[in-house]
């Protein structure tokens, strides 16, 4: 049952508020000793306890799981990093809020790569998560524990955040529903920032249904964020049941390179035949800058979240380490504190931006985001919706990616659009090797309906 | 050999918040961290969100000088590490500024002298690192309050020239209601650049950081000018160095050179869009503008009759610019009011406020002009009042200083004096004219200074005509 069935049930006096949280606490206590999805958790109790009163409201007191980079004041927020281990913000995040408002309840905090770096969730400082689908393969990343959360049946829900793919990805690896929005559409009040310009908080779900109506409670202009876009909420759900008659789909021909091998291909053209079933046409179309969107996300990503994680000094938060001099302990608390990715992504942040460098990489990479954008701009004259596979591959091993460009070629297909500023959603779109394989759409900026529309057409021919 | 200098020169706007968040930017002897939310204390999360007010203030600076404000500026992240800058960056405009070119013209002796600006741009303030016994503390009141930075073009020619230039923005700054622009309180800060070069050579420019008292300026640069001179005068190297000053030992200290230079790897902020000011906007802040202190010292000869010299040293402070017009207002004579407030008022100025009300000071006046008390009556008494904090006109009439008003009463006095007075009487009568002054003299003896002179002398002449 998804997270709308719930709350019909609920509604229809079906089941009760306890009996739902019994039946995710039942499944947490069989997989999460393997899964690890979440870094805390609340108790089941207040949950029942607290939920009484919020049987009225939208969201009918129901738990919605969080990562753990979204602040919440009553459970630390970690980001996956030592250096936040016992970090307890003192506000909550928007998304956050706007949830509680509706109903919902913190059900916990979810594992993720450190500050959001990475797409396995195992360059987390307390323990990979693992694929509910596969214990022995990752489930995808950053926000790995909220999908795979929701994959286990551990979470009905769970918010996850996107900067490169960080919710498509794990999305299509667990075999879920995930959205990145707009850039600006969901306010990022609250989310620690890895790379401004790009980090985005989305749903991940069980249903389609459940993507619009968690969007429905979190977008909508918030002035404590000055990017965040002037726009009226608005009821994504409502409006699901239109169908994809005569709208065009276009198939990147990027998108789908030989190298993704004959069993991923074949899925693509059935993904191909069931919007043309379903009375949609498909295209092939090209967006030649794809190849570009890897290194220009790395290097304005890296740029970013090397000024982004400069507060974490030693001077507050978890990790200070003394020595004899301010520059001594910043060296030795940043050295302590920081894992692998990140400094690997700090040093290189740092080079691009410095003297001498700049132009050669974070200008060049800016002006190859702008005609990425241009790129998306003019496809959408020609095409309504994009899609192609959320990632090249199913969800792989542990440690079987350590060469970090083998890990970032997993999201090579879910940059371009971060790059672009326009949402994207991945649904399940089949097996390959016996593990979930994801379909990702694409729709011009602030489109959501539209992409909601379209992905609710094909989720049900695809199951 | 020519000294060339340029300003860097930090000015704190008088806002009520800060320049990112809702925090009161007023944190002057307020307890540490007392002013301080998730944003301006880089908290994971928190973003910012530009004060508008800010903006309005910065903007009326860039129209006072004649700048170029750009229709759009933008922000831009200055990274480095440091104790008292929570985030690690600061906000800052580099590429985009606010507002690019204008000048300032001001005087030196007399003589008119102008610098043009390179920009001016908005940023954020770090926090103070308090050094204690036990090692240093952080105070984060003063992180993201607005600065606002204006970069002159290297036109200032010697360190007295700097100074006067600082004092010149400063009294700009203040009568635009943007800063108090007091040096001591780190509301005006000066970074200045400083070259000597050889005539049509190029000098190699040294720095000095953290100039905080007008003397500084000038003492700081004094020493660098002469300094650079004496390397020059041996066929010496200048370095191109970076300096802090001493002012109590009245030295330059060397802080940084070349090869230590920062790299700030500067890049847009990625928080906040691009700042648009409408022509809307700078109209709006345009019609609010105060009136500029050079139309106001015009204003003050034209309106008043005073002398460019008075009115320049009226305006110097807009509070005393102020004062005067009140005064004026209340006396109705400006000669009258200048004087006063001149030659009297501001020996006793010292605060942050008139040492005697503009009504008081011009009931004072009105009645030494209508013969009511004597002027040196009058300027002891208002030395009385503004040392007792009593109001004069309350000192007159308890002492009995008002003057003798009742012209029988006066014409008694007068015969009095010319009967126990023969000699000079005799004198006068023989043609010596300047004998009156003396029995005017004997007349305000008499009346213990309370007589008016002018009637005295006209009724000593009426008695000694009429005999
Ligand atoms: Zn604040």
């Amino acid at each position: 049952m998804d997270l709308i069935g719930v709350l019909e049930a609920l509604s229809q006096g079906k089941t009760a508020l306890g009996e739902i949280i019994d039946g995710l606490w039942e499944c947490i206590g069989e997989v999460e000793p393997t899964v690890r999805a979440f870094l805390s958790l609340a108790a089941p109790e207040d949950l029942k306890r607290r939920g009484v009163k919020l049987a009225g409201r939208t969201l009918r007191g129901v738990p919605i799981a969080v990562k753990d980079n979204i602040s919440t004041v009553d459970f630390p927020t970690t980001c996956g990093s030592r250096f936040l281990k016992s970090f307890r913000p003192v506000f909550d995040a928007t998304a956050v809020e706007r949830l509680r408002a509706a109903g919902a309840q913190v059900q916990g905090k979810t594992n993720l790569d450190e500050f959001a770096m990475g797409s396995s969730t195992e360059h987390s400082a307390f323990g990979p998560t693992r694929n509910p689908n596969d214990p022995e393969r990752v489930p995808g990343g950053s926000s790995g524990g909220s999908a795979a959360a929701v994959a286990a049946g551990e979470a009905l829900a769970a918010l996850g955040s996107d900067t490169g793919g960080s919710v498509r990805q794990p999305a299509a690896l667990c075999g879920v529903v995930g959205l990145k929005p707009t850039y600006g559409l969901v306010p990022r009040w609250g989310l620690v920032a890895f790379a401004s310009s790009l980090d985005q908080i989305g749903p991940i779900t069980r249903s389609v249904r459940d993507c619009a109506l968690i969007l429905s409670v979190i977008a909508g202009h918030d002035p404590r964020d000055s990017t965040s876009l002037p726009v009226v909420p608005q009821d994504y759900v409502t409006e699901l049941e239109g169908g994809i008659e005569g709208w065009k789909f276009g198939l990147p021909k990027e998108y789908a390179p030989r190298e993704l091998g004959t069993k991923a291909l074949a899925l693509i053209d059935r993904w191909a035949s069931v919007i043309e079933e379903l009375g949609g046409e498909v295209v092939e179309i090209s967006l030649p800058l794809t190849e570009f969107a890897l290194p220009a996300y790395y290097l304005i990503s890296s740029a970013e979240a090397s000024a982004n994680l400069a507060r974490f000094d030693g001077v507050r938060y978890t990790v200070s380490v003394p020595a004899e001099d301010v520059r001594a302990m910043i060296a030795a608390s940043r050295t302590l504190g920081f894992g692998r990715e990140v400094k690997r992504r700090i040093m290189l942040g740092t080079f691009a931006l410095s003297a001498g460098y700049y132009d050669r990489y974070y200008g060049k990479a800016q002006r190859v985001r702008t005609l990425i954008a241009h790129e998306f701009a003019e496809a959408f004259q020609e095409v309504d919706i994009v899609f192609g596979p959320t990632s090249p591959t199913p969800a792989f091993k542990l440690g079987e990616k350590a060469d970090p460009i083998a890990m970032y070629l997993s999201d090579i297909f879910t940059l371009p659009s971060s790059l672009a500023g326009v949402p994207a959603i991945s649904i399940p779109g089949g097996k390959v090797q016996g593990l979930p394989f994801g379909l990702q759409l694409i729709a011009p900026r602030l489109e959501e309906m539209k992409l909601l529309r379209a992905a609710y057409a094909l989720e049900g021919d695809l199951a | 050999m020519r000294t060339v200098i340029g300003l860097e020169i930090h000015v704190q706007l008088a806002t009520e918040t800060k320049l990112f968040c809702s925090c009161s930017a007023n944190y002057f002897a307020a307890p540490p961290n007392t002013l301080t939310c998730p944003v301006c204390l880089g908290m994971p999360g928190a973003l910012p969100v530009l004060n508008r007010r800010a903006v309005e203030l910065a903007l009326r600076v860039a129209l006072a000088l004649g700048a170029e404000v750009q229709e759009i500026s933008r922000f831009d992240r200055k990274n480095y590490f440091y104790p008292d800058l929570p985030k690690g960056y600061q906000i800052t405009q580099r590429d985009f500024p606010l507002a690019v070119g204008g000048t300032l013209a001001f005087r030196v002796d007399g003589e008119e002298h102008t610098v043009r600006i390179r920009e001016m741009h908005i940023e954020e303030d770090a926090g103070k690192l308090i050094h204690t016994e036990d090692g240093a503390l952080v105070d984060m009141n003063r992180c993201g309050v607005p600065l606002i930075e204006i970069v002159t073009e290297p036109d200032i020619h010697s360190p007295r020239e700097a100074k006067e230039f600082l004092r010149a923005l400063r009294t700009l700054l203040r009568h635009l209601r943007v800063s108090n622009a007091d040096m001591e309180k780190g509301e005006l800060r000066c970074d200045a650049n400083i070259s000597v070069s050889r005539d049509g050579e190029l000098g190699t420019k040294t720095e000095i950081k953290n100039l905080n008292s007008f003397r500084a300026v000038e003492r700081a640069l004094g020493a660098e000018d002469e300094r650079q001179r004496e390397l020059l005068a041996r066929g010496a190297v200048v370095e191109q160095v970076t300096f802090g000053w001493d002012e109590r030992a009245g030295r330059l200290i060397l802080q940084r050179t070349k090869e230590e230079a920062h790299d700030y790897r500067y890049f847009p902020e990625p928080d906040l869009v691009p700042l648009v000011v409408t022509r809307e906007w700078l109209e709006r802040v345009r019609a609010k503008m105060p009136e500029l202190p050079w139309v106001r010292e015009e204003r003050f000869v034209r309106e008043y009759g005073l002398s460019p010299k008075d009115a320049g040293v009226l305006i110097e402070e807009p509070m005393r610019a102020d004062y005067f017009e009140e005064v004026v207002r209340a006396c109705g004579s400006a000669q009258e009011a200048a004087g006063w407030v001149l030659s009297e008022i501001l020996r006793y100025w010292k605060g942050d406020s008139p040492p005697l009300s503009a009504e008081a000071l011009g009931e004072l006046i009105r009645a030494v002009q209508s013969g009511k008390i004597s002027r040196t009556n009058a300027k002891e008494t208002l030395e009385e009042a503004i040392s007792s904090g009593r109001n004069p006109m309350e000192l007159v009439s308890e002492k009995g200083l008002s003057l003798l008003a009742d012209e029988a009463e006066l014409r008694r006095v007068a015969e009095e004096v010319v009967a126990e007075n023969p000699k000079a009487v005799e004198d006068f009568r023989a043609g010596k004219k300047q004998a009156i002054g003396f029995l005017v003299g004997q007349a305000m003896r008499k009346t213990g200074g309370r007589a008016d002179a002018k009637k005295l002398s006209r009724i000593f002449l009426e008695i000694l005509g009429s005999n």
